[in-house]
């Protein structure tokens, strides 16, 4: 049990994503509206990059831009920049995504006349 | 939303003056894309939010907002630049996206990639640029008719 | 543990995440979202990973609060007033022994800061030394990103352009 939150203790990061992926789960399932839906579900997608790019960061590195004229380059001088490659795809797919279902949900709300999931659900029968 | 320009004289004045200079960063951001941080995604981003503030300011009627509707309009040519970059590369005898293969016969190997990536962003960029205009044009035509206060 | 500034970071964070959560308006609750996505991109760019803080300023703090402003100003101001149930005991209770099975497999992961974790061990080093020979590009993710894995680039911008083509599908078409 002690190795147990020794473990916690060394990874602030994995403590961090936990909590926020349960938050943005919990706002998806439990509230009613439809725009709070798309806030959970905008907190999920973040926690995960948050957690994909502080799997890449390490103790007294820098930037990995590299300078001309350097003869030998050490890798651990630099902090590893594929998950930055991954993340900077996610991220900019996560708000194509989100445009796409703020227009679903503009046309619900047009068509059904509110925001609202069970008025919406009664509607519908 | 986009029914008319805005009152202020102060609010116009600005962003007449601050449009070009977010769009003349933009441009910097994406050319220096690789001696600094930056790139395609967030120059594009940027030519995009430029445009975006011209039409939310300047209302309906203007030129801008006009010329803007047209650049939305064509949607799908950043793709069709970076495909044809790809499509280049294959003419000139490598794989796809090798850019190593492109036929320009005075330069090196690293200066040919170094060519391809700069096309390539610039393709990126284009691409979601026009995409985010177009869907905030698609967003607030929703709003523009039936109840809108706000 | 030399991580003094970002644990005031971390805990903003999720203050702010809180803060969006529990507000009562929609409008106050996504401008709390924006300040939220700027917290973020403040603790990647301490991290060190200068292009994702970029991208996150510019495209979640900016372009994903203009589509929720912009979607907002065509709902009537009486929608937008949240209902508050009391919280279904079932989402609770699975939620938390979720949290706690993911706690539990915390040990198996490489340590924060860890230079020999298998994230950094086997192809990366391997761009970090031979990018600049390659492509005469000091900026490693970038030629990551437009070189070594460029068909990934080109779904993702296909993916875009998908996205756009389908608000327009959706919203346009009976509006004329």
């Amino acid at each position: 049990m002690v190795e147990l939150v020794q473990g916690w203790l060394l990874r602030p990061n994995f403590i961090a994503f936990v909590t926020l992926f349960l938050l943005g789960l919990y706002i998806t399932v439990t509230h009613h509206n439809l725009l709070k839906k798309l806030i959970g579900l905008y907190l999920v997608q973040t926690s995960v990059i948050f957690f994909l790019v502080t799997t890449s960061a390490k103790d007294g590195a820098t930037v990995p831009i590299l300078m001309p004229g350097k003869t030998a380059i050490q890798p651990d001088a630099y902090v590893n920049p594929l998950p930055h490659v991954l993340t900077l795809t996610a991220i900019v797919v996560q708000v194509a995504t989100l445009g796409v279902s703020l227009a679903l949900v503009a046309g619900i709300y047009r068509k059904y006349g509110s925001l609202d999931e069970d008025e919406v659900l009664k509607k519908l029968e | 939303m986009i029914e008319s320009r805005h009152d202020s004289v102060i609010v116009r004045r600005l962003s007449r003056g601050l449009i070009p200079l977010v769009q003349i960063f933009a441009l910097y951001i994406l050319f220096f894309g690789q001696y600094n941080p930056g790139g395609g995604f967030v120059g594009g981003v940027m030519l995009g939010t430029s445009l975006i503030l011209g039409i939310l300011v300047f209302g309906p009627t203007d030129p801008l907002t006009v010329v803007t509707k047209r650049i939305a309009e064509t949607d799908g040519v950043g793709l069709m630049i970076f495909a044809a970059v790809g499509g280049l590369c294959l003419i000139g005898g490598g794989q796809f996206l090798n850019y190593a293969e492109l036929e320009i016969p005075g330069l090196a190997a690293p200066s040919r990639r170094s060519l391809g990536i700069i096309l390539t962003q610039i393709g990126v960029a284009v691409d979601i640029a026009v995409t985010a205009v177009s869907i905030v044009f698609s967003l607030s035509v929703m709003s523009g008719n039936g109840d809108s206060h706000g | 543990m030399t991580y003094s500034f970002e644990l005031p970071l971390l805990i903003l964070l999720i203050l702010t995440a809180g803060g969006a959560i529990f507000v009562k308006d929609l409008l106050s609750s996504v401008l709390i979202l924006g300040s939220y996505s700027f917290f973020l991109a403040l603790v990647w760019a301490w991290l060190g990973a200068v292009d994702v803080a970029f991208v996150e300023a510019v495209v979640g703090a900016g372009l994903a609060t203009v589509f929720f402003v912009i979607t907002l100003f065509g709902i009537d101001p009486r929608d937008t007033l949240i209902r508050r149930t009391p919280p279904p005991i079932a989402a609770v209770v699975s939620l938390l022994l979720l949290g706690l099975l993911l706690l539990y497999a915390a040990n198996d992961l490489a340590a924060f800061g860890d230079s020999a974790s298998p994230a950094s061990t086997h192809v990366s080093p391997f761009y970090l030394e031979n990018s600049l020979a390659d492509t005469r590009t000091p900026n490693v993710v970038t030629a990551i990103l437009m070189d070594y894995r460029a068909l990934d680039t080109l779904m993702e911008t296909v993916v875009i352009f998908t996205a756009g083509l389908a608000c327009w599908l959706l919203l346009r078409r009976d509006a004329k």
